[in-house]
């Protein structure tokens, strides 16, 4: 067993492989939670300790799971680890936990979760399954941090709530793109890594 | 009159697609041709009246603080609101496995047609979005929750249906090779939502 091999489902969903752009998985929260840097962040946490630990368990019960019940076993246990993570989140940041609304909520309907568990937990053993399970989500989580930096940069002119820009650029005349904070310009974000990305990897191109 | 004016606004200003991104995966999956669009709208919706007023109904009765007062003084201080998420994640699962079953029985055509995409309407982030939308803002009864869901599932048909048409127009046009399939769906979603923000600020 080399290490490479070990490692793949960690390495492979960052880039070749990634949920949002390539397998086109959790788009909804990807758009929606990027207009600042900060609930973004606390999003890609979340996605990650959700992510790892549903794998985690559904690959430990992959063998006991009727195949006809599966669905709403798996929605179970990932609703579950969604009410402690929205219960902590509530405890220890007020403020982002209020920004990000619903959204926590919909990681339970997060399709990167749903599909990997199909897809990985239920034919593999924990332990790679908690690597696909990090991988993912940190793929999912670079995505999310590129879109909402682009997004806080030109949309508010800052970066984690700090000002970026000098004072002198907006005496100058510089003014704050108010379109970057509007939800469809995530969607040309996004697309525009797309473009990049299959430049780049000409296989995925279609 | 309240109750149109939420219904206008939930088709259109508050666009469960353009306006939140909610139900985002089958929208892109499932708009390549417009009958099959247009079928899984009509399915979202009709779950969305139903689960609606049901989750009203548990979440008035069962979870917020103090609603289970009507079993008797010892209950008054409970608070389930805890459960919310789990609760409302189950009655949506059952309303769509109990319309697989409906439908497969009284419409096989509409069944093959829809195909896996039936049980996967157990995880649209639009329904359990509206749900929650519909808990946070407090509705005061059944009925505005009930026509907040129909305006919500008519707002996602509508959306799917008319990005499906422009999709079957696409195949035949020049894309840039690495926008192909998925790129420029990204941005004609895009462009529609920046068109739907016309409607922004009015008031009915």
């Amino acid at each position: 067993m080399n290490l490479k091999k070990t490692f793949l489902p960690l390495i492979n969903p960052l880039s070749k492989d990634n949920p949002v752009i390539v397998q086109v998985l959790g788009i909804c929260s990807a758009l929606a939670v990027t207009a600042k840097m900060e609930p973004a962040l606390v999003m890609t946490v979340s996605v990650i300790a959700v992510l790892a630990l549903a794998n985690v368990i559904i690959s430990l019960m992959r063998n006991t799971i009727p195949q006809s019940i599966r669905i709403i076993v798996q929605l179970v246990v990932v609703a579950a680890l969604v009410v402690v993570v929205d219960q902590v989140l509530k405890a220890w940041n007020y403020e982002v936990s209020k920004a990000l609304s619903v959204f926590i909520g919909l990681i339970i309907t997060n399709c990167i979760i749903m599909g990997r568990l199909e897809a990985f937990a239920l034919n593999n053993r924990p332990w790679p399954a908690f690597l696909d399970g990090i991988g993912n989500g940190l793929g999912y989580g670079i995505i999310l941090i590129i879109v909402s930096f682009f997004r806080e940069l030109f949309g508010s002119g800052t970066l984690f709530g700090c000002q970026v820009f000098p004072d002198w650029w907006y005496e100058a005349g510089y003014q704050n793109n108010g379109l970057m904070i509007l939800p469809p310009m995530a969607l040309i974000v996004v697309a525009c890594i797309i473009w990049v990305h299959r430049s780049i990897n000409k296989d995925l191109q279609e | 009159m309240e109750n149109l004016n939420l219904f206008i606004r939930s088709i259109f200003i508050d666009n469960m697609i353009f306006a939140y991104f909610l139900g985002m995966c089958s929208f892109l999956a499932v708009s390549k041709n417009v009958k099959t669009a247009f079928g899984l709208g009509v399915a979202v919706t009709f779950v969305l009246l139903i689960a609606l007023p049901v989750c009203w109904c548990i979440n008035q009765y069962v979870l917020v603080p103090g609603a289970l007062s009507w079993l008797g003084e010892e209950y008054a201080e409970t608070d389930l609101s805890f459960l919310g998420l789990i609760m409302f994640i189950s009655v949506i699962a059952a309303l769509v496995q109990l319309l697989e079953m409906v439908i497969e029985k009284y419409s096989p055509g509409l069944y093959n047609s829809l195909g896996i995409f039936l049980p996967l309407i157990a995880v649209n982030c639009a329904i359990l979005g509206a749900v929650l939308f519909m808990q946070q803002r407090e509705f005061d009864n059944a009925w505005t929750a009930t026509v907040y869901g129909v305006g919500s599932g008519i707002g996602w048909l509508l959306a799917i249906t008319c990005l499906a048409a422009i999709r079957e127009r696409l195949n035949v046009q020049a894309v840039p090779k690495p926008l192909r399939g998925i790129g420029i769906t990204f941005i004609i979603t895009g462009l529609m939502g920046i068109a739907f923000m016309s409607f922004l600020g009015i008031k009915l």
